[in-house]
């Protein structure tokens, strides 16, 4: 447990633009990303993939494929060890089907050849036998009794009501009477919504070389946002010890959550024992589309009351998501993130998660939040509008603040979502004029931020620079933010420091790089790590001058004696330290091991402008702004990249991006040219807004920040959009024919 | 006693309540506890859960020391993005 006591608030360092570690190699192209890594012998390997959306898996004849010369291995479900697990097992079966083909694109057998041509090849030679089934990819319509089942089963002891058994968990959250509440209101609005499945889109394919040797030992090569958690999925599913599986993590094209499961690494391994051969595999973007993990489409029901001067008495909301074929969790996250940035004497939350025959869900940046909050603002700004209230007046007046007893349950302690609604309400952005078939939208945002299991080992070099090594795929700029909070900490500067990812075997295990906890957490284990080392260092001057060790501090990047009673000796540097380290017993590193508490919650506010085209329905972002609170911004041009790309890719989900599925269960649009992700020209200059208000759970008053952005564009561009339109819309994405439709009643 | 609240949909596991006491003096006694009198929760406990500890969430630190004056919420186990 961490409970910092005292919270820095004087830098040197943090606050600075420092330069970031891998720029050159990144503008050179000399960074070493999942395909770029190669060895020698290493064959190809693919994955055949079910045609249907839903099937029975026969048989599976690979005997014409192996006979393929150059052919060298094919596997199939049965080359994974079974599992016990109900998660391990949804892991191993999304990896390779087990008897049943659960959507399309479903991958049922993989292969290892000497090159490219000779596996397509293979692939068309291995011989499956399909009994097609019923499929469902709807959400509202999977729920429905009588719809085909996924799979069986799965429903949980707290599913009630005539759903059917796809629906697989129920959960609830709030406080207060709710029928009090809502007849306390002068005025109710329930409304129903609809979002797409909508895909991380990071520009990267997953990769991997996988090496397993006739011994037993096997390394793996991938690109992930957590190795150790690669590693712990793969030893499971293909049934070896986590000691002889070494993981290295590639440098990473891009996750946002995406990239936290495996898909492809479990093949590659199988292949590999059985070829004794490195294999290798490589996505291509329609698998990415077809077979990873989108994030839940949904449909909601909210229902809101408010009183004509704008303090809401009740909220109660609905919310059903499909996560594909298996069970997910991710409504849970919606139902209590839905109404967190409100104070609210009664509300409930209550989620269903439903499979459909679509791919597995996998995290999308704050998953489960921005299509709950989605509603629940929309509906907030159609009362605003009803009573002709200000809508950031509104948000403010029933704000959430410390002490508030969230919606999902625990009291807040020091939150920024007041600070950030008047940063709001105070820039120039909110006031200024808007044009013919412009509008302009408001939204708050939320999510929790986690700490979670991490270690750092930070090395004393033998010239007085630093070597660190943490185990987290740097996947938004940690490796700066961790080199800058060890010189801050150490008062050596920022060029001193090279902070480096380290391998499974390097390190204790280590959380994947998700709920925005980098920062936080291997931030938190590299202060702690430099005070080791710092006591080590002090320990070691101690000797020289022959006093005690409590009477010499750190200070600037030096020792020096604590006062006039330890003695008059000129302060040693780090440098100096370091140098006489082998003649002062050894050498010098600090390490801290932690499962880090103490994240705090993080609130945002986002303001957008939009201008619609009454002719065809496109919508064009003028303007937008973003507040957050950001703790302690270590480096603020990562904050702010941190805070544009969350709206980046909230604006692509609210206008253009969707999953779209035929009546044949067939995804349609498995491409970039299709599935419309915005690029610069769609996109404003989105200005960043950063608060500082310090985490009292962190030694430098840090939060994560890496996914609250995301959570507000969804209802900010909805707002704009419908208030520019005047109508209210109701689904997204806002693609130009639905504008249209909308704009001709 | 600890007085843990629990989150709505497990109001049917734990006799109609959803703030429940139990004696308790860190978080591993509290899980242990709310099975042992509870045992409707078992199957969400150890399906996972986090604790909220005076507003703060934590994902497992059994060892975690509750106040008797301590603010205990049980939430479904977190992960992110």
């Amino acid at each position: 447990m961490n409970k910092p006591t005292d919270i820095k608030t004087d830098f040197k360092i943090l606050g600075t633009r420092v330069a970031r570690p891998d720029g050159i190699d990144k503008v050179t192209g000399r960074a070493q990303y999942g395909a770029d890594f190669t060895l020698p012998g290493m064959l190809t390997g693919l994955i055949l993939r079910s045609p249907h959306p839903h099937a029975t898996i026969n048989s599976i004849d690979a005997s014409e494929a192996l006979a393929l010369p150059g052919v060298k291995a094919v596997v199939t479900h049965d080359d994974f060890a079974p599992q016990d697990d109900e998660f391990m097992r949804d892991v191993a079966d999304n990896c390779l089907a087990r008897g049943k083909a659960l959507y399309h694109g479903h991958a049922v057998a993989g292969v290892a050849a000497t090159d490219m041509a000779t596996a397509r090849q293979a692939l068309k030679l291995i011989r499956v036998d399909y009994t097609p089934l019923p499929h469902v990819t709807d959400v509202d319509e999977a729920m429905k009794p009588g719809a085909p089942i996924v799979q069986d089963g799965r429903r949980q002891e707290n599913v009630t009501g005539d759903v059917s058994d796809n629906t697989t968990m129920y959960t609830e959250f709030g406080h207060g009477d709710l029928e009090a509440g809502f007849a306390r209101a002068d005025h109710i609005i329930e409304r129903s919504f609809r979002t797409a499945a909508t895909h991380q889109g990071y520009i990267e394919p997953h990769a991997c070389v996988a090496s397993m040797t006739s011994d037993g030992k096997a390394d793996l090569w991938c690109c992930t946002q957590g190795q150790f958690f690669v590693r712990t999925l793969c030893a499971g599913i293909i049934g070896m010890d986590a000691s002889q599986l070494r993981v290295t993590a590639s440098e990473i094209g891009g996750g946002f959550g995406g990239k936290t499961t495996v898909f492809i690494d479990p093949v590659a391994l199988a292949l590999s024992r059985k070829s004794g051969r490195p294999v290798k595999i490589v996505m291509t973007r329609e698998e990415v589309f077809r077979a990873t993990g989108p994030t839940v489409s949904s449909s909601s029901t909210v229902k809101i009351g408010m009183t004509s001067d704008g303090r809401i008495t009740a909220a109660h909301g609905r919310f059903r998501y499909q996560g594909g074929a298996f069970h997910c969790e991710t409504v849970s996250f919606g139902a209590q993130a839905a109404f967190a940035a409100y104070d609210l004497d009664a509300v409930s939350a209550e989620g269903w998660n439903v499979m459909t025959n679509r791919p597995k869900e996998a995290a999308y940046r704050a998953p489960g939040a921005p299509m709950a909050v989605y509603a629940v603002e929309s509906v907030v700004d159609e009362l605003t509008q009803h009573f002709g209230l200000d809508p950031l007046e509104v948000r403010l007046k029933n704000a959430a603040r410390e002490g508030t007893k969230s919606s999902y349950g625990p009291t807040f302690d020091q939150i920024g979502l007041v600070a950030t609604l008047e940063a709001a309400q105070k820039h120039p952005h909110y006031t200024a004029p808007l044009g013919e078939n412009q509008g302009r939208g408001v939204s708050c945002g939320f999510w929790f931020n986690f700490g979670g299991n991490t270690c750092v080992s930070l090395n004393v070099n033998e010239d007085g620079t630093i070597g660190i090594i943490e185990g987290n795929p740097d996947i938004g700029g940690s490796r700066a933010s961790i080199s800058m909070m060890a010189a801050e900490e150490l008062g050596i500067p920022y060029e001193n420091v090279r902070t480096i990812i380290g391998d499974t075997a390097s390190l204790g295990y280590n959380d994947v790089t998700d709920g925005s906890r980098v920062t936080f957490a291997v931030g938190l284990a590299t202060i702690e790590a430099a005070r080791d080392a710092i006591r080590k260092m002090c320990g070691r001057v101690a000797k020289i001058w022959d006093i005690d060790p409590e009477a010499v501090v750190w200070k600037d990047g030096a020792a020096h004696p604590s006062g006039p009673n330890a003695g008059n000796f000129d302060p040693m540097t780090l440098a100096e330290i370091a140098a006489v380290a082998s003649e002062t017993g050894g050498p010098i590193a600090g390490h801290y091991e932690v499962n880090a508490d103490g994240a705090g919650v993080s609130f945002g506010v986002h303001l957008a402008d939009v201008e619609l085209d009454p002719e065809t329905g496109a919508t064009r972002v003028l303007r937008y702004t973003a507040f957050q609170d950001a703790g302690k911004a270590v480096h603020p041009d990562y904050v702010e990249g941190q805070m544009q790309g969350g709206s980046a890719q909230g604006i692509g989900w609210a206008l253009n991006e969707e999953y779209i599925y035929g009546d044949d269960g067939v995804l349609q649009n498995a491409g970039f040219l299709d599935y419309r992700v915005p690029v610069a020209s769609d996109l404003p200059s989105i200005e960043p807004v950063i608060l500082e208000i310090p985490n009292p759970g962190h030694p430098y008053g840090v939060r994560g920040v890496g996914e609250t952005s995301i959570v507000p564009p969804l209802a900010a561009l909805s707002n704009a959009v419908s208030r520019a339109a005047g109508v209210r819309l109701h689904e997204l994405p806002m693609s130009p024919p639905k504008v249209l439709a909308a704009l001709k009643g | 006693m600890v007085q843990v609240t629990l989150w709505g949909s497990l109001r049917d596991a734990a006799e109609g309540e959803t703030v429940v006491e139990v004696e308790a003096r860190n978080f591993k006694q509290l899980l242990e506890a709310l099975q042992a009198r509870y045992p409707g929760l078992k199957p969400q406990i150890e399906r996972g859960v986090s604790l909220a500890l005076d507003g703060r969430v934590y994902r497992e630190a059994w060892f975690t020391e509750i106040g008797p004056d301590s603010e205990v919420v049980l939430m479904p186990y977190m992960k992110g993005g």
